[in-house]
């Protein structure tokens, strides 16, 4: 997430995107989420507007989507706040791309239980298949990121790529999944590993093994 | 009121203080950052940890902790001191040791707080975060590898300026502080942010590089730029006003001041009057000032005399001059330049009754004629306190962008005589209810309709607390007016009671807004300081000090009395103003009974005692009864902000303001 910069406002920018509006479903959507709101505190619906802005954006482009500055000033007008609050948001969100992203944004865990797990060699992977970190690939298929901990630290190496995480990697797992979703299929999400359906124990369970046919009390143990 | 032990001493807290409150309560310093006492709790720079028992077992940020019966907080224990060792040593880790080169330097509270409390060494030898420079317009300059994010620019101008323009982007160690999109910071208050920031992230671009604060000769001074009188302090080097300040006054400034107040001084070293100057076949020539008193000499006005005061002259000036004026036997004086003839027997009638601190306790009020974010940012500031407790506010008069809502009624005068319902509802209704009225209000029977509404709505009142109120306000635009008109600068019929009597000599006392096209048939004695509108019209120019130049007593638009002294000497020939009107009444033979300032000063104050004391004038709180019915168009005098008066005229910084913030004109940046 290092480096992370608002794309700059151009008269380009202004040019393509200074007519966004809400489809007619996203309409409905958006009045739908400001609706969750009491009367006068509107705002408080600026990160989903920004999210469902942001998926707009990326139908209409093909990709993961983001946002750019009309759009956030659509989305300030919208909710007749600030623009420079709606900008402090989707800046400090890592969720929210505020400059070009390509296809499929390949977001890979780095920290330590992903490191010790094999991330090293995903990144590895994703490097060798041209992706340079922080950057677009020439074909516009990938962006790729290394990020800090998703949470998937029980099924690690995991990659996030946009809206779903793929754990359990290895480097030819990993080639599988990009495979796939240069063919168009829509790889299953959550584990790759053939022999898991979630995160649950490889094999026997190995710590608190009495537990699993009854309630153990272990105290005595200690 | 809770009691709360602090370093070992039982003291009573007010119920809802904090603990930094309650350790300074008990005389404890508390270094702070983030925290300022008018701006909303953030707490997040930590400066401010101390220990607090019953808590866990770790220090607190005692900004944002209230204090509570029973606590006993240490300010000098050992975990206190290591944790403010350790912020501080976290701050400076991205802080630029660029001291020698920063404008803070001296009065930074960084610096000082890394003396105090800092352990003296870094043990940090990684690289600096570096920030890209911001541009922020043509008052405040950035340099943001300097920001400690304290965020008090982004609450000053969302809480007190109520303009959203700057904010935090990113997170963490890459958040910015930056205006949207780098445009210009545009309010009238915006360089408030340069006092506020706590280091050198964000200093005055106009002051830049000019000078370090042990350098400066201090003076208290009352600013002239608008009539809310805010009390500012004057630095100069030499003879070179380089920057004011604002003072904390809570009753006047609170402690802001407006752009223009603060800025506006570099015009006093541009287009000054230094010499004396005589209108000689239709050129002003500079002569001595003994050719320019020998010709005045020559005049022999008898009491075709008359004087006219500009906006930003003192008391001591206009008595002076109505002293002179007196000698030669002519009542012809008057303040308002232009026609304004509102009735003056009863000030209070004229005078901005509420007070400041006041009107934010109103919760119902109704501005005439007065675009308040141009006329008097500071009182702007209130309304919008006042709005945050719950006032409805309404107003007449062409649009304005106000920072505080507001419902616009009309453009015409004619809807005081026909308020819609609902605002004559939330009038009668409200506790505390005011009427403001601007300049643009006055005129046109505008005056007696707004004393209408204060009979039918009954402004003036005891409060259910014992406590008296009066709501109804006149807010003048010039900083001499109240003065003034205490001192009888009034006319019945305005200036045209003096353009009627056709005098042989006007004296214009720094009167730049006359229309002198009036006056074709008189000899013009200009006194004053710059070459502006009035100088143009003299035929004599003896030049005379700017506010920063003299001693004076200056009025505000609420009746108060407040003293300003000399900061600097006048540039050139330019002499004190009373200094001048003493050697007229010489060169005009008459004798006006002072020979020196304090004896100037005692005779005003025999005539005027309200003038001798501090503080509010007390004009009684009887209103003359209104009636009539006002109608005309409102126009708003003020069409620029930053060109007011001649001083704000003549300096770059306000006409670089002026085009880049009003008329949108994109000035170059010279790289840098």
């Amino acid at each position: 997430m290092a480096d992370r910069y608002i794309e700059p406002d151009s008269p380009e920018l202004r040019a393509r995107w200074g007519n966004f509006i809400w489809t007619a479903e996203n309409a409905e959507k958006a009045k739908d989420v400001v609706s969750r709101y009491p009367e006068g505190r509107q705002r408080s619906a600026v990160m989903p507007l920004l999210d469902l802005a942001q998926r707009q954006v990326g139908a209409e482009l093909n990709t993961q989507g983001w946002l750019p500055i009309p759009v956030m000033e659509y989305i300030a007008a919208y909710l007749d706040m600030p623009v420079i609050r709606v900008v402090e948001v989707a800046s400090f969100y890592t969720m929210y791309n505020i400059a070009p992203i390509g296809r499929f944004h390949v977001q890979v865990c780095g920290t330590t239980p992903c490191m010790l797990r094999g991330s090293d060699d995903l990144l590895e992977t994703c490097k060798s298949r041209g992706m340079k970190k922080g950057h677009i690939s020439d074909d516009g298929m990938w962006s790729f990121t290394e990020v800090e901990c998703m949470g998937n630290c029980a099924s690690a190496p995991m990659v996030q790529i946009n809206d779903d995480n793929y754990e359990d990697l290895t480097s030819d797992r990993l080639n599988a999944v990009l495979d796939a979703l240069v063919r168009g299929e829509t790889p299953k999400a959550g584990t790759q590993d053939p022999a898991r359906h979630t995160v649950e124990p490889v094999g026997e369970p190995t710590n608190l093994a009495a537990m699993t046919t009854s309630n153990h009390d272990y105290r005595s143990e200690w | 009121m809770p009691k709360v032990k602090v370093d070992g001493v039982e003291i009573d807290v007010p119920n809802g203080a904090t603990v930094l409150q309650a350790c300074e309560l008990a005389g404890k310093e508390i270094p702070r950052f983030c925290y300022h006492e008018r701006l909303s709790i953030a707490g997040n720079c930590r400066m401010c940890l101390v220990e607090v028992k019953p808590g866990p077992p770790k220090p607190q940020a005692s900004c944002a902790l209230p204090a509570t019966e029973g606590q006993e907080i240490r300010t000098d224990s050992e975990m206190v001191k290591k944790a403010r060792e350790g912020v501080m040593e976290f701050l400076l880790i991205n802080h630029p040791l660029d001291c020698p080169i920063c404008d803070q330097g001296g009065e930074c509270d960084l610096q000082d707080q890394s003396v105090a409390y800092g352990r003296g060494a870094s043990r940090y030898d990684e690289n600096k975060r570096a920030v890209t420079e911001k541009y922020m317009g043509p008052l405040i300059k950035t340099q943001m590898t300097r920001c400690i994010h304290c965020t008090r620019c982004v609450r000053f101008s969302e809480e007190i300026a109520g303009v959203d323009e700057i904010g935090a982007l990113y997170r963490g160690e890459n958040m910015q502080i930056t205006t949207y999109l780098e445009h210009a910071a545009k309010h009238e208050m915006s360089a408030n942010v340069i006092d506020l920031c706590p280091v050198g992230a964000l200093t005055s671009r106009p002051y830049a590089f000019e000078a370090r604060p042990w350098e400066l000769k201090k003076t208290l001074g009352i600013d002239v730029s608008d009539a809310t009188g805010a009390n500012i302090r004057i630095d100069a080097r030499g003879r070179e006003v380089l920057r004011v300040l604002p003072r904390n006054n809570d009753d006047v400034n609170e402690e802001w001041i407006s752009d223009k107040a603060r800025y506006m001084v570099d015009g006093l070293t541009k287009r000054r009057l230094d010499k004396p100057f005589l209108r000689r076949d239709g050129k002003l020539v500079a002569v001595s000032w003994n050719e320019a008193f020998a010709a005045i000499a020559t005049l022999n006005p008898g009491n075709s005399i008359a004087a006219v005061a500009g906006d930003m002259v003192d008391c001591e000036t206009m008595f002076a001059a109505k002293k002179l004026v007196g000698a030669l036997g002519s009542t012809l004086i008057e303040g308002r330049q232009t026609e304004m003839d509102y009735a003056t027997g009863n000030l209070a009638a004229v005078n901005f009754n509420s007070t400041f601190s006041g009107i934010e306790t109103a919760d119902a009020i109704l501005i005439a004629g007065s675009n308040v974010r141009w006329e008097a940012p500071l009182l702007n500031v209130r309304l919008r306190k006042a709005v945050k407790r719950g006032a409805k506010v309404f107003l007449v008069g062409p649009e304005w962008e106000t920072t505080f809502g507001g419902q616009f009624l009309g453009e015409d005068l004619s809807v005081l005589g026909n308020l819609p319902q609902n605002v004559v509802d939330a009038l009668s209704n409200a506790k505390r209810p005011a009427v403001i009225l601007g300049g643009a209000a006055l005129g046109r029977g505008g005056l007696e309709a707004g004393l209408a509404l204060a009979g039918q709505f009954n402004l003036v009142r005891d409060l259910e607390d014992g406590t008296k109120w009066n709501g109804f306000n006149v807010l003048h635009m010039a900083a001499s007016r109240m003065g003034g008109l205490m001192l009888g600068y009034a006319q019945k019929g305005g200036i045209a009671d003096l353009v009627a009597a056709k005098p042989k000599v006007l004296i214009a006392l720094g009167a730049d807004e006359v229309d002198f096209t009036q006056f074709a048939g008189s000899m013009i004695v200009y006194i004053g300081h710059h070459g502006d509108k009035g100088a143009h019209a003299a035929d004599v120019i003896l030049p005379a000090s700017a506010y920063t130049e003299k001693a004076g007593t200056y009025v505000n638009t609420e009746g108060r009395v407040q003293w300003a002294d000399k900061g600097v000497f006048a540039p050139g020939d330019a002499r004190e103003d009373w200094t001048i009107l003493r050697a007229l009444a010489d060169a005009f033979g008459v004798s006006v009974g002072f020979d020196s300032f304090d004896q100037l000063r005692n005779a005003m104050i025999a005539e005027v005692p309200a003038l001798g004391s501090e503080g509010l004038a007390d004009y009684g709180s009887v209103l003359p009864n209104g009636g009539g019915s006002a109608a005309g168009q409102i126009a708003y005098p003020i069409k620029d902000f930053y060109m007011t008066n001649p001083i704000a005229r003549a300096s770059a910084v306000m006409q670089r303001c002026s085009a880049e913030l009003l008329h949108g004109e994109d000035l170059a940046e010279a790289a840098e």
